[in-house]
């Protein structure tokens, strides 16, 4: 297949996903521009998550090939044949990939400071002083720095989301990924994070995927809006077009319901 | 039989030389089981069958036959095959094989209590294997294991009367030579059964504190 590198940083070409015998993407092909704010919808269970774990290569691929900058993550090239990835390569990919988890995942053992500190140092080798003078710039940005000694047990969810954010900024990852970061706190806490959300999107051209059930933030942050049922791209446009004109029926009636529960859209 | 006093405070050097043959003997065979037991677990989560296969017969192997067995193929049965240890050595090859054995579980079950989101984190910072391991996965594995591994080691402090059994001249030793030299058995025996108590008892009681403070501390973290 021919890719145009600066359309299709990151491509889905025909993805298949499987546990056993559930097949929960079928034929996926979707493709993502360099420095896109693009949110993933859809009823749960419909494979969002599955997608952001491919890419964090968290989760293998049964079939299809995914590509990020024009390099196959879950392949090798082999001459003029594509083999499956081995561990090196995927380390070699992962380098350009950052991952926000719904339920933080901080290291319960390091401080605020090192949690954001201690990776790049691990796994990228820059040198302590220099991680941490980084990290300390993070905490400001995400209006954290009088909690640099604190451990997670003592933040709340809101602020521990914003030290995971900021621990995957650390890596200065090209991509990163969002995965229904709000969704474990508490509702007066939700400002706070997507407030870093809206910081990040504007103040860098990194390429963003978000899974979310904040609508009227999905609305709002993404240029682009992918509808998702049963592993499949229903629908896909900009928000506007999505939230106030969708026009598949499934997307219709995804929205009615949310907007039914009293959430809002625009 | 009637206790001599003075006969027992006479053998009291004698015997405290022979427990730091005990201590000794139980500090090596622990440093032995922390890491050949970490060795086990791991290889029993190796990615490879065979090496998973391999350990787990190993570590089945060890468990499923008594130490005093291990003990005397090491001090008797290894000198036919040409490797003559001094008696102490053997003793504690054979306790920290052993010991090793048991810890891999303690390990196991260490390792399994860090949640599957720690490793997914880890994972997604491309923190390398030897890293991971070092920086992530045994800060938080450990803790949890310590009263397990603190009451192996209080086992394996108690498993060393076994070494009297291969010449080794540790506290039991000393006491059963003492009884074949005078024909006086009470006092050497009730003295060593006393220091293994008066050791044994606050460090049963230090474990069982450290275990309320970490479940303590647990539900905390919730
Ligand atoms: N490890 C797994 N083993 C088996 N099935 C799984 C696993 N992970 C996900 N699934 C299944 O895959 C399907 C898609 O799951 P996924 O988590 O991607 O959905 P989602 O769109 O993120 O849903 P939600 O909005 O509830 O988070 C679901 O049917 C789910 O049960
Ligand atoms: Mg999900």
């Amino acid at each position: 297949m021919v890719l145009d590198t600066k359309r299709d940083f990151i491509v889905f070409d025909r993805v298949e996903k499987r546990f056993g015998e559930l097949v929960v993407l079928k034929d996926l092909s979707l493709s993502i521009a360099k420095g896109e704010k693009v949110s993933l919808i859809g009823p749960s269970g419909s494979g969002k998550t599955t997608i952001l774990r491919i890419l964090m290569t968290l989760e293998s691929i049964q079939g299809g090939h995914v590509y990020i900058d024009g390099e196959p993550l879950w392949h090798m090239r082999q001459n003029d044949d594509l083999v499956p990835a081995n561990e090196a390569h995927l380390r070699k990919m992962r380098k350009q990939i950052g991952m926000v988890f719904q339920h933080f995942n901080l290291f319960p053992h390091m401080t605020a400071l090192e949690n954001i500190s201690k990776p790049p140092q691990l796994s990228l080798g820059v040198d302590k002083a220099s991680s941490e003078k980084r990290a300390r710039e993070l905490l400001d940005m995400v209006g954290l720095s009088d909690k640099e000694a604190s451990y997670p047990s003592q933040l709340s969810g809101g602020q521990k989301q914003r030290i995971a954010i900021a621990r995957a900024l650390a890596m200065e990852p090209k991509i990163l990924l969002f995965d229904e970061v709000t969704s474990a706190l508490d509702p007066e806490l939700v400002e706070d994070v997507l407030n870093v959300l809206r910081d990040i999107g504007r103040s860098t051209d990194t390429t963003m995927l978000l899974v979310t059930h904040e609508m009227s933030f999905a609305h709002e942050f993404s240029n682009r809006v992918f509808f998702f049922d049963e592993g499949r791209v229903i629908e896909e446009g900009p928000p506007d077009n999505i939230f106030t004109t969708p026009k598949e029926e499934r997307t219709q009636a995804f929205l009615k319901k949310i907007i039914a529960a009293g959430m809002r859209i625009d | 039989m009637n206790w001599d006093w003075s006969y027992a405070f006479s053998l009291i050097p004698r015997i405290l030389e022979g427990l730091t043959i005990t201590l000794q003997a139980t500090v090596l065979a622990t440093v032995m089981a922390a890491f050949v037991g970490l060795v086990f677990a791991l290889g029993k989560r190796s990615q490879n069958r065979v090496v998973r296969w391999a350990f787990y017969w190993v570590v089945e192997f060890i468990r499923r036959t008594p130490v005093l067995v291990q003990m005397y193929f090491v001090f008797f049965v290894l000198p036919r095959l040409g490797v003559t240890l001094p008696a102490l050595v053997s003793g504690v090859l054979a306790l920290g094989l052993h010991t090793s054995a048991y810890m891999s579980e303690v390990y196991r079950a260490g390792i399994e209590s860090v949640p599957k989101g720690q490793w997914e984190a880890a994972r997604a910072l491309n923190i390398p294997p030897l890293r991971l391991w070092i920086d992530i996965v045994l800060p938080q594995a450990l803790p949890p294991m310590i009263p397990a591994a603190g009451n192996y080691v209080m086992m394996l402090f108690k498993e060393t009367a076994l070494l009297s059994t291969i010449t080794v001249l540790d506290m039991m030793g000393t006491a059963r030579v003492i009884g074949n030299e005078t024909y006086r058995y009470f006092e050497p025996i009730t003295l060593v059964g006393l220091i293994y108590l008066v050791i044994s008892l606050p460090a049963a009681m230090s474990i069982r504190f450290m275990e309320e403070k970490i479940s303590r501390n647990k539900k905390m973290l919730r």
